[in-house]
């Protein structure tokens, strides 16, 4: 028997919810104020979670490293959220909802926790509407809904292309209220460096006021980190500058388990790379899969041509290009899931045929999309024999008004006309589906620790489907944790104040300061990019979209060595009073340069291929599937969740079997 | 591309600051701006000196950490975007680029040019919000429809980044563009309306209290707004506060 | 209510309700200047009409004086409010960017404007009011016309007046059409009316400086 209990409800799946909200423990609204919560993190699951609790009467803390909580990450999501409304009548329930998302998630997440996220997707879509989230609407001034990668149904709401700002800022202005109200006090501009725990309970936090300089004492009842995903790890990916997964990493070095750090998400359609002086990548909205056609050159020297710039893409014949993707996925074609697609590329590109300087790019082409919106345009215009300059126009304007803010996008940064030539994409680390390992309550294996959002693992199994992360982060934050934290409190309404002058507090700070003193006083030959960039390179070709044993093993030794060298002889100027922005990056690598290894292990471990975790050595060997990726339900069908013991290569495993009561264990088929 | 910089110094809110002069050679036009000075940045460590402090996060235009009035503007020369998304091609070769922080009585420099707006978030917090709770047992989202064309238009208001290139460019350093996207937001939805007199009494006051300028209608912050927020808010939220002082 | 009084909204809907009283003063006053061209005769009387119709001097004339100081004394005070509320400048700050020249010197434009005013009051006002209420002169209804060419002999006294006039325009092109932003009028007829104040913002300075030139060479 495993250590790990899931406090999984009894009783049949779509019960369980309610049964459990029914029998949970509830804290009176009088000694509601008595308890103090903090909230690391402000995105979509730190910022609901903070003003519903807040709502609810708890004295709520909130952490975040920017000058506004409105900046959180969850602000880029462009796309849209799903919710089972079945506004489209088209057949759409929770159930279809949970089904997609277990499927989506290639059979690797809890039944019970999505099934939770299907059933209250839709107040999230109530709620958001009701504090003002402008969402798209009809002319009969109903929502409006579009359709995303890997479902039948048209479920996702959206708000332009700015779904996740919109309600992220809709979730800043519950907060809004609360800190008007007093209830919710915003620490921003400061970082979580260490959990406190007292008796085995998490009871605060040591900051850094990162104005000041100043280490600062948090004290609260119950912590809950929203702090989001590790992506950053990569150095490139689509997360912001400062993501980073410093609260998760020192709560997990305090005793909460780290579960799948391997599940990462590559989005195919993002701006490739341009040069070694880049510092992010952009994503392009899955959105474009609907129209675009992805292709390179069926022959390589016409490749290599268009890479030494003697060639245009526009040159090439119809049959002169490869459309590999409807060529390997007749079924799905363009709209394959994103690890699918991102594989597809990586294989062309490693194979000679990418079209970019570095080799490492595929056309994303909307000129067929451009032609037929032209002709149809033309027809419903009523214009008889349309010019072909006539039918491109009209084409481009349909275009436009559907992609116009991404094209333009594009265009900005790339500085190509992207209804003239075709995009240029490439695959970018987007999200990570591993986090904290939490049980349905979501609570961390350190209790009084809660993890939400993308900084759990619990909803999204090995991939996730577009426009389900908004989806997770409010459920988690509007609706789950605010009940399920109550549980837990109610044996602390004799508690009493926490102190922060305690012999706990004191060591956490002492082990803070000393860590900094330490990352002050390398040997100055290296700057933190230097090393962050190194250790994305690691990750990107030995734990990328595709994974060896040979490969990981290397760079579990290779990232150990990074490690160490970066103690020895990083170099952080400045002084660690004050603002001091590469000190607060140095802490971060500190922590990516850990959670590597232990991610490359996860991914040694597990020796099958599902969602985003591809090992060569796990693939289908024959019939129609020959060369896909082949999952081992036999041997892999848990969680793994990895508990702390000093370094990263002597983390323990623990296992969550899965048990799949209410879904049959498929195949993805795309073919 | 070689360029020399002149960029505003200024080791923490009480210090004097000033403008230093940095060159820089073997600038791309691929780059964008914060690369670039990601570039100068290696080198100053790399020379034992203090990278330059500047606010960025997402760097694809939507957070609205990042800032800068670059050569007399704010996000640069380009329009309709952060300074994140504006590339070093927008520039040539032996130019000579002011860097500067937003500047306001209500934007103190926390260092270099990093600024403290968290003036714009007391204006949030005095009313930016409908005091819906969040049980989710609110009514089903399709209950009140919304004229399609009040919708856009919130949006359209609602995409403010709050980033404050409308104070900096504003000649009054006034806050009156970034308070009226968020004002005329909830006045044109219907959820807004219960509270719109107290909301828009409550944010200009706010606003006033924080020491922006007062607007004189210039447009400048229009212009220079990388999310395109029209000036017909600023219209809406005059007469938003005319109605709720009679009112109130 | 107290937001009426001492908000920056209320300060900015007061400078437009002001500046809009003044503009319809102006096309008055021009309306009148502009009889001197065509007939001495209609000139004459209507500028007795003014000068001792009891409504004119004792409500209305008060009023236009308040309304100026009002202007003049609110539009300084924001001006003072705006500067500090930039306290430390840009070393490198391109207003014309993204602004009017208009726009942004409003304050100058409006000092000159000040500046001719206090020619204005000394040529014409102060000796009306010496006039008729101090020296209690007897009252000739022709008297006016004369006064005006006299007044419009000196080249230079002209030529300041022109370049006054210049810069009213100047004032008007932004202080107008803006003053219909400001009172929350943005709406479908806006371009119409930005329109049209643009185009009063230079014709009828346009017509005094006229007005002053024919006097000028024709007499």
């Amino acid at each position: 028997m495993s250590i790990l209990d899931s406090k999984i409800p009894e009783g049949p799946l779509a019960d369980k919810w309610t049964k459990h909200k029914n029998t949970i423990n509830l804290v009176n609204p009088a000694n509601k104020r008595n308890i103090d919560i903090i909230v690391v993190g402000t995105g979509l699951a730190g910022g609901s979670a903070a003003a519903s609790l807040a709502e609810l009467g708890y004295n709520v803390k909130t952490f975040c490293y920017s000058d506004s909580p409105r900046r959180a990450h969850s602000i880029a999501a462009q796309g849209g959220i799903n919710a089972a409304k079945n506004y489209q009548g088209d057949g759409d329930s929770s159930y279809r909802l949970f089904y997609d998302t277990v499927k989506g998630g290639d059979y690797r997440s809890r039944e019970a926790n999505v099934h939770r996220l299907a059933e209250v997707s839709g107040n999230i879509i109530d709620q958001c509407v009701a504090q003002g989230v402008p969402f798209a609407r009809d002319y009969g001034g109903l929502l409006d809904n579009r359709s995303f990668g890997g479902v039948l149904v048209s479920r996702t709401f959206y708000a332009k292309g700015q779904t996740g700002q919109q309600l992220l800022l809709g979730a800043y202005s519950a907060m809004n209220r609360q800190i008007n109200r007093g209830k919710i006090q915003p620490f921003n501009r400061h970082e979580m460096l260490d959990l406190v725990k007292v008796d085995g309970k998490a009871r605060g936090i040591i900051a850094r006021n990162l104005v000041t300089g100043e280490i600062e004492r948090h004290s609260a009842h119950a912590v809950v980190l929203a702090s989001g995903g590790y992506g950053n790890v990569f150095f490139l990916s689509t997360n912001a500058m400062g993501s980073n997964v410093m609260a998760a990493w020192r709560a997990h070095r305090r005793g909460a388990f780290f579960a799948n750090p391997c599940y990462t998400q590559i989005h195919p359609t993002c701006i490739p790379v341009s040069g070694d002086h880049q510092s992010k990548l952009t994503l392009m909205s899955e959105s474009l899969r609907n129209d675009g056609r992805i292709w390179v050159p069926k022959r390589k020297e016409d490749a290599e041509a268009i890479r030494a710039g003697k060639l245009k893409p526009t040159q090439l014949s119809e049959e002169e290009r490869d459309y590999y993707l409807e060529r390997r996925y007749p079924a799905f074609g363009n709209l394959v899931p994103r690890d699918v697609a991102s594989r597809a590329a990586k294989e062309r590109c490693d194979a000679g045929f990418g079209v970019n300087k570095t080799g490492e790019a595929v056309y994303l082409d909307f000129a067929s999309a451009i032609q037929r919106y032209g002709n149809e345009k033309a027809l419903t215009s009523g214009i008889h024999n349309p010019s072909k300059e006539e039918i491109t126009r009209l084409g481009e304007e349909v275009v436009e008004s559907k992609y116009g803010n991404l094209f333009q996008m594009y265009e900005k940064i790339v500085d190509e006309n992207p209804y003239k030539t075709p995009m240029m994409i490439y695959p970018a680390v987007h999200y990570t589906m591993g986090g904290l390992w939490v049980d349905y309550n979501l609570q961390t294996t350190v209790p009084g620790c809660y993890a939400a959002g993308e900084a759990n693992f619990s909803d999204h199994g090995a991939n996730r489907l577009g426009a389900s992360a908004l989806m997770q982060g409010l459920a988690d934050g509007y609706f789950v944790l605010p009940y399920t934290i109550g549980d837990y409190l109610s044996e602390d309404i004799r508690t009493g104040k926490i102190p922060t002058d305690t012999p706990e507090f004191d060591q956490a700070e002492k082990e803070v300061t000393d860590r900094i003193q330490k990352l002050m006083s390398g040997s100055g030959q290296h700057s933190v990019d230097f090393y962050h960039k190194k250790l994305g390179k690691i990750m990107w070709n030995k734990c990328g979209m595709s994974r060896n044993e040979q490969g990981l093993k290397e760079a579990i030794d290779e990232i150990a060595a990074l490690r160490e060298d970066f103690w020895k002889n990083v170099k952080v100027p400045g002084t660690p009073s004050g603002m001091n922005p590469e000190l607060e990056k140095a802490g971060r690598v500190a922590d990516f340069l850990e959670l590597g290894e232990l991610f490359a292990k996860d991914a040694l471990h597990r020796n099958e291929s599902c969602g985003g975790h591809f090992r060569e050595e796990s693939v289908e060997q024959e019939g129609l599937q020959k060369g896909e990726a082949l999952r081992d339900d036999i041997n892999f069908k848990y969680v793994a969740a990895w508990e702390y013991k000093g370094e990263p290569k002597d983390a323990q495993l623990h296992k969550e079997e899965l048990v799949f009561e209410n879904i049959e264990l498929k195949t993805r088929s795309y073919k | 591309m070689n360029l020399t910089l002149k960029i505003w110094r200024q080791s923490d809110a009480k210090s004097q600051g000033k403008i230093v002069d940095y060159p820089i050679s073997g600038i791309e036009g691929d780059m964008s701006f914060l690369e670039m000075l990601d570039v100068l940045n290696e080198e100053l460590i790399n020379k034992g000196e203090e990278p330059v402090v500047f606010d960025h996060d997402c760097r694809e235009g939507i957070c609205g950490a990042c800032s800068l009035q670059i050569n007399g503007e704010p996000h640069g020369p380009d329009r309709l975007v952060t300074t994140c998304q504006l590339h070093m091609r927008k520039f040539n070769d032996g130019d000579t680029i002011y860097i500067e922080p937003f500047r306001a009585k209500a934007f103190p420099v926390v260092k270099d040019l990093m600024v403290d707006r968290s003036s714009f978030d007391r204006i949030q917090h005095a009313g930016g919000y409908i005091s819906v709770n969040t049980s989710g047992n609110t009514q089903d989202a399709n209950a009140i429809p919304i004229r399609k064309e009040n919708a856009d238009d919130a949006m359209d208001a609602a995409t403010c980044i709050g980033c404050g290139a409308c104070v900096a460019a504003c000649k009054n350093a006034s806050a009156m563009l970034f308070t009226s996207a968020k004002v005329s937001q909830y006045a044109l939805l219907p959820q807004g309306q219960v509270e719109a007199t107290e909301r828009v009494l409550a944010m200009v006051n706010q606003m006033d209290q924080e020491g922006f300028g007062n607007c004189t209608n210039t447009g400048a912050c229009e212009i220079e707004c990388p999310k395109g927020i029209s000036l017909e808010n600023i219209a809406r939220m005059n007469r938003e506060y005319l109605k709720a002082s009679l009112k109130g | 209510m107290s937001g009426l009084i001492k908000s920056s909204i209320a300060r900015k809907v007061a400078m437009a309700l002001s500046g809009l009283f003044l503009v319809f003063f102006l096309l008055q006053h021009f309306s009148i200047n502009l009889t001197s061209i065509f007939s001495k005769d209609t000139f004459n009387e209507l500028s007795h009409f003014m000068g001792t119709n009891p409504l004119v001097q004792f409500v209305l004339q008060p009023v236009l004086i308040f309304g100026v100081v009002f202007h003049f004394v609110t539009g300084f005070a924001l001006e003072m409010k705006n500067k500090n509320a930039r306290a430390v400048k840009y070393a490198k700050y391109n207003g014309g960017a993204n602004a009017s020249w208009m726009s942004r010197n409003m304050i100058y434009s409006g000092l000159v404007i000040l500046a001719f005013l206090g020619l204005h009051f000394y040529d014409f006002w102060v000796p009306e009011i010496v006039h008729k209420y101090v020296e209690f002169a007897p009252e000739d209804p022709t008297r006016y016309y004369g006064e005006l060419l006299h007044k419009f002999e000196s080249p230079v006294r002209t030529g300041f007046y022109v370049i006054s006039f210049v810069f009213l325009a100047l004032h008007l092109w932004h202080g107008f059409a803006s003053s219909f932003q400001s009172v929350g009028f943005n709406n479908k007829y806006s371009v119409a009316a930005t329109k049209f104040a643009k185009a009063f913002a230079v014709v009828i300075p346009a017509g005094f400086i006229i007005v002053a030139l024919v006097l000028h060479f024709t007499h």
